[in-house]
């Protein structure tokens, strides 16, 4: 690996430029389409270079949004994307660090059988059960709700895992230095276990606010009040129009603010992302 | 300030192993004692249940005359040292001395004239703001002391706290535990397998194998009249040499198992038994005339120290031979091969029962 070898090194950026060819060009396109008029989109031809639509179309959809599609303006839509996914990623973060917290730290009757129920879940996605799942949230009148959208997504047994390996590996006297030092066991999960954990919780934060904002069937089924549509199924919504052509700059114009807040968290998050996920800190 | 007291101490685990079978012992107010014993001989079970950190399956422990079996550790008024320190690793060294005392809700301008104080003892003086992995290992074992003075405790509980500092920096800290002990005048409990430091740091040394306490009492105590063979084994480096033999028939002397070499040296008159083992440390053993000579030795290895050499070899004239370590003075030259004859003064020699180890008196 340390020698230096003109070909492989020419290969490997070769490699590596294709790489980022292929996943670019598409954002490219969406990007030029989204700021071009409509027309110019139908001619048959697709523009390589960005137009001059560019405030024009993102005024629009963000102000009044889609007519064809129902007009919900796409700010709206990102707010309520914006509301589930950090109501999922926050809960699911909350609930699952404190099942780890008993889980690793308390002595209680079917502990272990109790870890193994949540550790089962993994094989179920949303998808299996969602049917029992609509049931119930339809019977406690959580739809068209930020509650219905967000709830029945946030149990989660892989941050438990998670949380449960990290515990693991925080030594056993820190707890009972913790101990000695007179903190119960709400005050070491506070003070102690809580602020190790950081980085930890930040890795996870990314990956499910991710997770949420791009949740599509689950929001599809439990909203049918415009006020309450996410951005990822609006969407599809506007490119579904029935009795007219889709209206493919404002859809491209929505795809890109789509794809901007993961962009962000990742971006703004990214220091404490990667060191959470492969550093311990002594 | 207070004793500790240990009475008819127990320790069965719920999985049935019994890590300790029963320790009475009464420590003095301002007295250091030194648990010693080989891994998995209870030690650290002993000291975690003063602690709080195990339970007391049946005795009582009383620090002060307060029992503290059922006490939570927080209300024990102790102070524990782990062997890796188990600092917490997102506070700064001020926080960490800091902690107990806000959880007990000590006033902030006592916390900080505590905090200062332990600081000055330890020179910690311009780290209270680093973070524990910014120390290096001897800082942080400071700060572990400090955050068990800082408390003020009537007992400090030492678990092991030298084992993962390197040999130089263990002697040094060996000696600021010794100092700072005799100036705090705090009760200490420390655990550890080391008998080097467990003789230079103890008042008293508690000397534990398989859960039972063997030997309770000063170092040179135990040194100069081990109380079984484990405790003479233990304790003294290179391990005291142990030669089974037989009472001869006029009872003046040992014939020594697989020779035909006698011990001219009578066994104490208790010993009805004749099969005894015969204890002699390395360092008693003096090289000497052959006439002179109670022992002689066939020489197999010798390990040159500098100050003084290990001579290792078997009993002349033995076939599976019982093997003996011998410490000769660096200047003499001894070679491999060559026949040594050893002289051995009659108060050195130590008798215990072949069946059950006990010093024979």
């Amino acid at each position: 690996m340390v020698e230096n070898r003109p070909w492989l090194t020419a290969l490997s950026h070769i490699v590596l430029s294709l790489g980022v060819l292929i996943t670019a060009l598409p954002i490219w396109i969406t990007f030029v389409a989204s700021t071009h008029p409509v027309e110019v989109l139908m001619s048959g031809r697709t523009p390589l270079w960005p137009g001059d639509h560019f405030l024009q179309n993102y005024t629009t959809i963000l102000g009044s949004g889609m007519e064809a599609a129902g007009g919900v303006p796409v700010g709206m839509m990102m707010w309520n994307s914006l509301v589930m996914a950090l109501m999922i990623a926050v809960g699911k973060i909350a609930i699952s660090i404190i099942a780890a917290y008993a889980i690793v730290y308390f002595r209680f009757p079917l502990r272990m059988t109790c870890f193994w129920i949540i550790f089962i879940t993994l094989m179920l996605p949303v998808e299996v059960r969602i049917l029992p799942t609509f049931a119930v949230v339809a019977d406690l009148g959580m739809l068209n709700s930020y509650w219905g959208l967000s709830v029945p997504l946030i149990a989660s047994a892989t941050a438990t895992f998670l949380f449960r390996q990290f515990f693991l590996t925080v030594p056993e006297e820190l707890a009972e230095a913790a101990r000695i030092d007179g903190a119960g066991p709400l005050k070491f999960f506070r003070d102690i276990l809580l602020p190790l954990s950081r980085t930890n919780i930040a890795a996870l934060f990314v990956i499910l606010f991710i997770y949420g904002w791009n949740q599509y069937l689950w929001p599809l089924l439990v909203t049918t009040d415009e006020s309450y549509y996410t951005i990822v199924m609006g969407i599809q919504r506007m490119v579904a129009v029935p009795d007219s052509e889709p209206v493919w700059h404002e859809v491209m114009a929505t795809s890109m603010l789509a794809m901007l807040p993961p962009v962000l968290v990742v971006i703004f998050m990214q220091r404490l992302f990667v060191k959470g996920l492969i550093e311990q800190e002594k | 300030m207070a004793g500790l007291q240990f009475t008819g101490v127990r320790k069965t685990y719920p999985n049935g192993f019994r890590a300790i079978h029963g320790v009475d012992t009464t420590v003095a107010d301002g007295e250091f004692i030194v648990i010693v014993g080989p891994s998995g001989c209870g030690k650290s079970t002993l000291l975690r249940m003063v602690a709080g950190l195990e339970t007391v399956t049946e005795g009582e422990i009383h620090i002060g005359d307060r029992r503290v079996n059922e006490l939570e550790p927080a209300d024990r008024n102790i102070a524990m040292v782990f062997q890796n320190y188990a600092l917490y690793p997102h506070m700064s060294v001020f926080d960490n001395m800091a902690y107990g005392l806000r959880n007990r809700r000590t006033p902030k301008e006592e916390i900080e004239s505590r905090v200062a104080e332990a600081s000055r003892i330890l020179q910690l003086d311009g780290m209270l703001d680093r973070r524990p992995s910014q120390l290096s290992g001897g800082q942080r074992q400071r700060v572990a002391m400090g955050r068990a003075i800082v408390r003020e405790p009537e007992v400090f509980l030492f678990d092991e706290p030298l084992s993962n500092l390197d040999a130089k920096l263990r002697v040094q800290m060996r000696l600021e535990i010794k100092r700072l002990q005799r100036d705090l005048g705090t009760t200490s409990l420390y655990v550890t397998h080391d008998q080097v430091e467990a003789m230079t740091l103890a008042d008293r040394l508690i000397v534990m194998n398989a859960g039972v306490a063997e030997q309770i009492g000063t170092p040179l105590d135990v040194y100069t009249e081990p109380a079984t063979v484990f405790v003479a084994g233990f304790i003294g480096s290179p391990a005291m040499n142990f030669l089974p033999g037989t009472t001869t028939t006029d009872g003046r002397g040992v014939t020594l198992d697989g020779s035909s070499q006698t011990l001219p040296v009578a066994p104490p008159s208790s010993a009805s038994r004749d099969k005894i083992t015969v204890g002699i440390r390395p360092e008693h053993l003096e090289p000497t005339s052959p006439d002179a000579a109670s022992l002689a030795l066939s020489v197999d290895l010798v390990e040159a120290l500098g100050a003084d050499s290990l001579v290792h070899g078997q009993l002349a004239g033995t076939t599976q031979g019982s093997a003996v370590t011998v410490r000769v003075d660096g200047a003499r030259r001894v070679a491999a091969g060559e026949a040594l004859s050893l002289a051995v003064a009659p108060e050195h020699i130590h008798f215990f029962d072949a069946d059950d180890g006990r010093r024979l008196v």
